[in-house]
C-alpha cells in the first residue's frame, strides 16, 4: 500500500484512508500502539513512514505515544497517533497537557465497544470521552465525525489543518465499521494552507529569547488569564468551524440527529419515512466540537421532534436537549454495542415515539 | 592577586561555600539581604586566596559569581 | 595579571536566580548542565523535555528552549522531538519519582530504543515537591512521612538502582551515578554529563547519569548534614562509577 494522489477511485479501508491521508497532508511522525479496531493505521505508518524517510516509533504505551505526539508538535513538525477506546483513556492526561500547551496534536480515535476493555465492535461509546474529555481541568478538544471512507480521508486533511490553525488537540473520531469497511476513495492534495509556526514553535534559542511550552501556572491570576484566553479561541471555533450536513429539514416534522457511520442507516430510514408520508428530516453533526447547537436552536422553533439516533446509552442526545432546552420533545433511539440499528428497525422506532 | 566575586542577592546562607575555603576567607556577614538571609562575605585582608573555585564549586545557588586566579 | 576560573556560564539566563531551598544540590547539578552546555557550544541548538516536580524549574534558569512533560513522560516527549528535529541536542532533567517510578517505562524504552538523548537523573531518596514522600530510590530504613517508622521490606520493598538497569539496556552508549557530596565528585559529575552529551552529539545512543543529591528540607538535615549522609549512606548503596560506555570500546579499536 503506497500513498498516491490520484483522480482514480480506489477501493480501500477507512484505516488505510486515513493513514493514507495523514501521510498525504504532510505528517512528518507518527507515533502508536496496537489495538484493533485501527491497527491497519499503525501497521500502513510503519512501512510508509520509514520509506519516506520521516519519523516511526512503536511506542511502549498509549501513555508514551500521545507524549510523543506532543514532543514532535512541540518543534512545529505535523505528528499524529491513533488509537481505540480504553486505549485513548490511557491518553487523557497527554490531551489535558496538549491543549494547555496549545500544541496541534493529531489523534485518530477508533471506537469500539466499552466500558472497560468491551470487545472490538463498532460504537459510538466515546462521543463523552472526545467532546468531554477524561483529562483534568477546562478544554476542548476538536472533534470530527467521518461517516465515509471518503470522508474519513477529508477529515483526517482537515484535522491537521484545523489543528495547526488553532493550535489545538484535534480528534477523528471514526469507529470500528469505518475502519474496517472497504469503500470507494479518491485523494486530492493537501487542500489547505500551511500554517505559520514560526513564532511559537521549539527550534533552538538562537538569535532570540527562549521559549518554553509549559502548562504550569503557579498563580491562580496566570491561569484564569490563560484560561479565559483559551475559552475565547473555542467560542472563535464555534463561530468558524462548525459543520453538519441536513437532509429534508425544510418541511421537517422530526429531525433525527446522528453521526459517523450510524447516520449512514438514519438517512436511509428517513428516507423510507417520506415514502411511508412522514415529514422527516436528518441533520448529522460533522464537527462534535464545535456542535451544531445554533443550527438545532433555530430548527426547535419549527421542528415538532428530535430524535438522536446513536450506537451507545445515550450520549449525543445530551447536546441536542442542552440545544433545544425544551422547547419541543428529544428522543433517542439506540443501540449499546455493535452495527448500527438497520433503517427499518429506525423507522419502526420512529413510528412507536410518535 | 586571587579573588572571588559574591553576589550577596543570591545568597540563601546555606554556608557551605565556607568549609570549603581552605584559607577560611569566606565569613558570616552583618548584612541581610532581601531574602531575609544573613549573607557571606570575602575577607581577604593579605591576599591568601587560590582561586581554586572550591567554594563557587560548592555554591549551590549561582551566588559566587566569578573567581579569578592570579 | 589574573585569569578568570570560573563564571555563571552563558547558557544561563540572565539574572537567573534559582528558586530552590537553600543548601539543595538541584542548585549544583543544574549549573553542571548549563556548563556543560556552554562548553560544547550546544546552548542555542537544544530543545530540553523538563519533567514534574522540583527538577521542572530548570526552564526558568536556563536559557534553553524547553517543553514541560506530564509527570514521568519527559523521555516520551524526548523522543518525539528528537524524532521529528534529529538535528537538535535534546535532553531531558528528571527526579528520580519522575525517571524511576511513574516514568520508568519511558525511561527504559528510551535507552532500549537507543534514542540519541541525554537524560539526567537527581536521585535524592525522596519526593521534594511534594513533601519528602517515599520514592523509589527511598534507601531501606530511611524515614520519610509515608514511611514513618522507615522503610521495611514488608511493605515497601526495595529501592532501585537506576544506573546499573539503564546499563543493561542495549541502547544505551553511557550510564553513569555520580554524587555532589564533595567538590571532587561536583568536578567528576560534570565529567560524567559531558560524556551522556558527548554520545549524544556523535549518535551513539542514550546517554545517562544518575546524580546522588541532598534535600536537606526533606530530610530536615542542615545542608552539610546533608551531604554526610549522601556520603555515609546513600553512597554505599548507590555505589558511584560507570556502568557502562561504549566510547571506550571504540577506543580501543583505534
Amino acid at each position: 500500500m503506497t500513498a498516491t494522489i490520484t483522480d482514480k477511485r480506489v477501493l480501500m479501508k477507512g484505516n488505510y484512508a486515513i493513514a493514507n491521508a495523514a501521510v498525504l497532508a504532510g505528517c512528518q511522525c507518527y507515533f502508536g500502539y496496537p489495538i484493533t479496531p485501527q491497527s491497519e493505521i499503525g501497521e500502513f505508518m510503519s512501512g510508509k513512514m520509514q520509506e519516506l524517510g520521516r519519523a516511526y516509533v512503536s511506542a511502549e504505551s498509549e501513555l508514551a505515544a500521545i507524549n510523543m505526539t506532543i514532543g514532535a508538535c512541540s518543534t512545529g513538525v505535523k505528528a499524529m497517533t491513533s488509537s481505540s477506546s480504553c486505549a485513548v483513556s490511557l491518553m487523557q492526561e497527554g490531551l489535558s497537557y496538549a491543549t494547555s500547551d496549545q500544541l496541534p496534536v493529531v489523534l485518530v480515535s477508533v471506537m469500539r465497544g466499552g466500558p472497560g476493555l468491551g470487545n472490538i465492535y463498532p460504537s459510538q461509546g466515546d462521543y463523552f470521552q472526545a467532546t468531554r474529555g477524561g483529562g483534568n481541568g477546562d478544554y476542548k478538544l476538536i472533534v470530527l465525525a467521518p461517516s465515509t471512507v471518503q470522508e474519513c480521508a477529508d477529515l483526517t486533511y482537515k484535522a491537521f489543518y484545523l489543528a495547526q490553525k488553532y493550535r489545538n488537540p484535534t480528534v477523528l473520531l471514526a469507529d470500528g465499521l469505518l475502519g474496517q469497511m472497504m469503500e470507494p476513495v479518491e485523494f486530492k492534495e493537501y487542500p489547505y494552507p500551511e500554517i505559520d509556526n514560526s513564532q511559537w514553535k521549539l527550534s533552538g534559542a538562537k538569535g532570540r529569547d527562549a521559549r518554553i511550552i509549559r502548562s504550569y501556572a503557579p498563580l491562580a491570576d496566570n491561569q484564569c488569564v490563560f484560561l479565559e484566553k483559551l475559552f475565547e479561541k473555542y467560542r472563535t471555533i464555534e463561530e468558524n468551524e462548525t459543520e453538519w450536513e441536513e437532509i429534508g429539514t425544510e418541511d421537517a416534522d422530526i429531525v433525527l440527529v446522528s453521526f459517523g457511520s450510524t447516520s449512514r442507516n438514519v438517512k436511509t430510514a428517513a428516507k423510507i419515512c417520506r415514502q411511508n408520508g412522514m415529514k422527516v428530516g436528518v441533520l448529522r453533526p460533522i464537527t462534535l466540537f464545535p456542535f451544531p447547537t445554533k443550527r438545532l436552536q433555530e430548527l426547535s422553533q419549527k421542528v415538532k421532534m428530535f430524535i438522536s439516533v446513536e450506537v451507545n446509552m445515550g450520549q449525543m442526545v445530551q447536546d441536542v436537549r442542552l440545544a433545544v432546552n425544551g422547547k419541543v420533545p428529544v428522543e433517542l433511539i439506540h443501540k449499546g454495542v455493535g452495527t448500527p440499528p438497520s433503517p427499518e428497525e429506525i423507522v419502526k422506532q420512529i413510528e412507536e415515539l410518535i | 592577586m586571587s579573588n572571588i566575586v559574591i553576589d550577596k542577592s543570591k545568597c540563601k546562607a546555606c554556608y557551605l561555600c565556607m568549609k570549603e575555603c581552605p584559607k577560611n576567607l569566606i565569613k558570616i556577614s552583618d548584612d541581610t539581604n532581601n531574602l531575609g538571609n544573613r549573607v557571606v562575605e570575602f575577607q581577604d585582608p593579605n591576599g591568601e586566596c587560590l582561586g581554586c573555585a572550591m567554594c563557587a564549586t560548592r555554591c549551590p545557588d549561582l551566588a559566587i559569581t566569578e573567581v579569578y586566579r592570579g | 595579571m589574573a585569569t578568570q576560573v570560573f563564571k555563571i556560564p552563558d547558557s544561563f539566563k540572565k539574572d537567573a536566580k534559582y528558586t530552590f531551598c537553600p543548601g539543595c544540590d538541584h542548585g549544583v547539578a543544574v549549573r553542571l548542565v548549563g556548563e556543560c552546555l556552554s562548553e560544547l557550544g550546544l546552548t542555542e541548538n537544544t530543545i530540553a523535555a523538563c519533567s514534574i516536580g522540583c527538577s521542572v524549574t530548570i526552564y526558568d534558569f536556563l536559557n534553553v528552549d524547553s517543553l514541560e512533560a506530564p509527570h514521568g513522560r519527559a523521555l516520551a516527549e524526548a523522543t518525539g522531538i528528537k524524532r521529528a528535529c534529529p538535528d537538535k541536542f535534546v535532553f531531558t532533567y528528571q527526579g528520580d519519582g519522575d525517571f524511576a517510578s511513574i516514568g520508568l517505562a519511558e525511561s527504559m524504552h528510551a535507552a532500549l530504543r537507543g534514542e540519541k538523548i541525554s537524560a539526567i537523573c537527581i536521585n535524592n531518596t525522596t519526593y521534594g515537591m511534594t513533601g519528602g514522600q517515599l520514592g523509589p530510590t527511598t534507601l531501606l530504613g530511611q524515614v520519610t512521612t509515608t514511611s514513618p517508622t522507615g522503610r521495611n521490606l514488608e511493605y515497601y520493598g526495595y529501592p532501585i538502582k537506576i544506573a546499573e538497569h539503564i546499563a543493561l539496556c542495549d541502547g544505551t552508549a553511557f550510564s553513569a551515578r555520580v554524587s555532589l557530596d564533595s567538590v571532587p565528585n561536583i568536578r567528576k559529575a560534570k565529567q560524567a554529563i559531558k560524556k551522556a552529551f558527548e554520545v549524544q552529539m556523535k549518535g551513539l545512543g542514550f546517554g545517562f547519569v544518575e546524580i546522588l543529591s541532598s534535600c536537606p528540607t526533606n530530610w530536615r538535615m542542615t545542608p552539610e548534614k546533608a551531604h554526610e549522609r549522601v556520603r555515609d549512606e546513600m553512597m554505599q548503596i548507590f555505589k558511584p562509577g560507570i556502568y557502562k560506555d561504549i566510547t571506550k570500546d571504540f577506543s580501543n579499536e583505534n
